[in-house]
């Protein structure tokens, strides 16, 4: 089993969400998170003082997945996430090593 | 016998309504000319004994009527400007933190009852007691002058909570307009000491503001005191002139926001360790620009109602010399910004509208429609370059502009009237001989003279005041081991709403 964690920018939630779906998958968790990568922020002035906005908003989502539905799962997930432009996001693939269902107690992929 | 500022103004019986018949006195004789005819034929016709026994007393029915609708002009004003209470609340809150708003705007909506109630029992007096304008019905004053006398007064006595002998409804309806101008004054320093001012520090300002502070200046001015009668004293022009009050009210709160936010220090972070400023915007935009729009609302009530008379048509005068500074500070101020930060900062607009509209508060019955606009282009870019100014050199932080706006915009309005008044209006104010306020457009530099002397008191005597006040204040309650007028660190990082208020303004939201 594998935990597929990414970074994409907001407005694309839906959009991803819907393609996953697509390909199959039954779950996601979803939080609002600020990053940045390696272009940095940008500076604004408020009343005349200058201020740095370094943390731009990003949407954040993780999901269990068997490990052969990896790597449609990431194709997905780039399709649908991608504008092409500075800021599109991470996708990066961990190792679970136990997952367990709280209602039933079912363990490993029943689990997923 | 008439006194305060606006005595000679309005003298004999028939000018109790100047206007209407300094311009249309062919009007008036007309009416009572035909009144006369009119119960003249029903004397000759026989008609009802009664009518014959006492004709219709024309001009007593017109002086009534014209007092009650001048008194419900002062009423209106009065109402216009306690809900610019409002205003002033959502512009704070909204150039606030979130986590301070409960503390803000409850400052905002306590100052009123708090101000209010040291105006009604000693304030009021002390400012007002020798006042009297018949114009509205107010046809003696309630009491004297306790300290000075003659064209020396330098407090007045009478009318302790609104009681004793004298008091007319005239009276306590100018009380409510005055209690509504006071307040304004009380509730400019909550801008420049926003998010670390303790609450019970802030009680005592209110109390104390509206008993002692703000009645000093009005007692000196409005009341009839010795700035009002420099005309005669030291020959200045038609003595201080301040039609609704850009010194009286907003440069005297103006100054007392910039000792508050002397003595209170900056907020945690403000300044970096080089002293460069740190922006810390405020958390709400809309609510700012709304507080706005309400307080250009009120100020129709603020100016144009201080003709105290709607029988004095200058108040259409007024009005839209007020409007117009207003939109001409706004948009300057938009344009000003932009070329100084590239992009056109909401706030900056709204402080330069703002600015605008005090600075004309003084001049606006004496000047031009033109000479307003140039007042509120001027303003405009006075303000912001004051906020720059206060921020970067002097290193004081103030969150909404408040020193700059009230303070700077307040002391360049008073001087105005020296400078834009054209002589149209304003024969005999402060009982003078003066036949009209006249500024060096008009080459008469004596106003302002008697405006740069009232810029000087309000300056070394009011910021002295309150200077001292939030000193003292602030080394009493530190060596009572209370810390100061300062809320403590914790609680200014925290947020002051939990700590000072037991509520968070925005409970789902919370975050430090």
């Amino acid at each position: 089993m594998k935990l597929i964690t990414a970074i994409i920018k907001p407005f694309k939630l839906d959009d991803v969400k819907d393609a996953l779906k697509a390909a199959g998958v039954q779950g996601m968790t979803v939080s609002e998170v600020r990053g940045f990568g390696r272009q940095g922020g940008h500076s604004e002035t408020y009343r005349g003082a200058e201020y740095k906005i370094d943390f731009v908003p990003k949407v954040r989502f993780e999901l269990v997945v068997e490990d052969g539905a990896v790597d449609p799962v990431i194709a997905a997930i780039k399709a649908a996430a991608s504008t092409g432009k500075i800021g599109d996001g991470k996708i990066w693939v961990t190792d679970i090593d136990r997952l367990i269902r709280i209602r039933t107690g079912e363990e490993g992929p029943d689990a997923i | 016998m008439i006194t305060g500022s606006r005595a000679g103004a309005s003298t004999a019986a028939v000018d109790h309504f100047p206007d209407l018949v300094r311009k249309r006195p062919s009007f008036l004789r007309r009416f009572l000319i035909a009144t006369a005819i009119s119960s003249g034929a029903v004397l000759v016709a026989g008609g009802g004994a009664a009518l014959a026994a006492d004709e219709f007393d024309a001009e007593g029915a017109i002086t009534s009527l014209a007092t009650a609708t001048n008194l419900l002009w002062v009423i209106l004003g009065a109402s216009l400007v306690i809900f610019m209470q409002a205003g002033f609340a959502l512009v704070e809150t909204g150039f606030c933190r979130a986590k301070h708003a409960a503390h803000v705007v409850a400052t905002n909506f306590a100052i009123f009852g708090l101000g209010f109630i040291g105006f009604f029992f000693i304030g009021f007096p002390l400012a007002f007691g020798g006042f009297s304008y018949s114009a509205f019905g107010l046809d003696a004053p309630i009491g004297g002058s306790l300290i000075g006398s003659g064209e020396w007064v330098f407090l007045w006595k009478g009318g302790w909570a609104l009681s004793g002998g004298g008091i007319t409804p005239a009276l306590i309806g100018f009380f409510l307009y005055m209690v509504a101008f006071m307040d304004t004054v009380a509730t400019i320093p909550t801008g420049s000491m926003a998010e670390r001012w303790k609450w019970g520090s802030f009680v005592v300002w209110g109390f104390f503001c509206g008993a002692v502070y703000y009645p000093l200046m009005a007692a000196w001015t409005w009341g009839g005191g010795w700035l009002s009668q420099t005309w005669s004293t030291m020959n200045l022009g038609a003595g201080y002139v301040d039609f609704a009050g850009s010194g009286v009210v907003h440069a005297v709160g103006g100054v007392a926001a910039f000792s508050g936010a002397k003595v209170i220090g900056a907020r945690i972070g403000k300044f970096d360790k080089d002293g460069n400023p740190r922006a810390i915007p405020g958390h709400h935009i809309p609510m700012a620009m709304l507080g706005t729009f309400i307080l250009l609302f009120g100020w129709f009530g603020f100016n144009a109602a201080s003709t105290f008379a709607a029988t004095d048509v200058q108040f259409a005068v007024v009005a839209t010399n007020t409007a117009i500074a207003g939109a001409f500070g706004g948009v300057v101020a938009m344009f000003w910004i932009t070329k100084r930060t590239g992009k056109p900062d909401p706030g900056m607009m709204a402080n330069g509208m703002l600015a605008g509209l005090v600075s004309i508060t003084a001049p606006c019955a004496f000047v031009a429609p033109w000479a307003a606009a140039v007042i509120g282009c001027i303003a405009a870019v006075l303000v912001i370059e004051s906020v720059f100014f206060v921020e970067r050199k002097l290193k004081l932080d103030d969150p909404v502009g408040a020193i700059s706006v009230h303070g700077v915009g307040g002391l360049f309005g008073t001087l105005c009237v020296g400078i834009f008044a054209n002589g149209s209006y304003g024969a005999g104010w402060n009982l003078s001989d003066s036949e009209g306020v006249e500024g060096i457009i008009k080459g008469d530099w004596g106003q302002l003279g008697a405006q740069a002397l009232g810029v000087a008191v309000i300056i070394v005597v009011l910021g002295g005041i309150s200077y001292s006040f939030f000193k003292i204040q602030d080394t009493v309650s530190k060596k009572m081991g209370k810390g100061g007028i300062r809320s403590s660190e914790e609680d200014e990082v925290m947020g002051l709403d939990l700590p000072e208020m037991g509520v968070y303004a925005y409970p789902e939201f919370v975050k430090s």
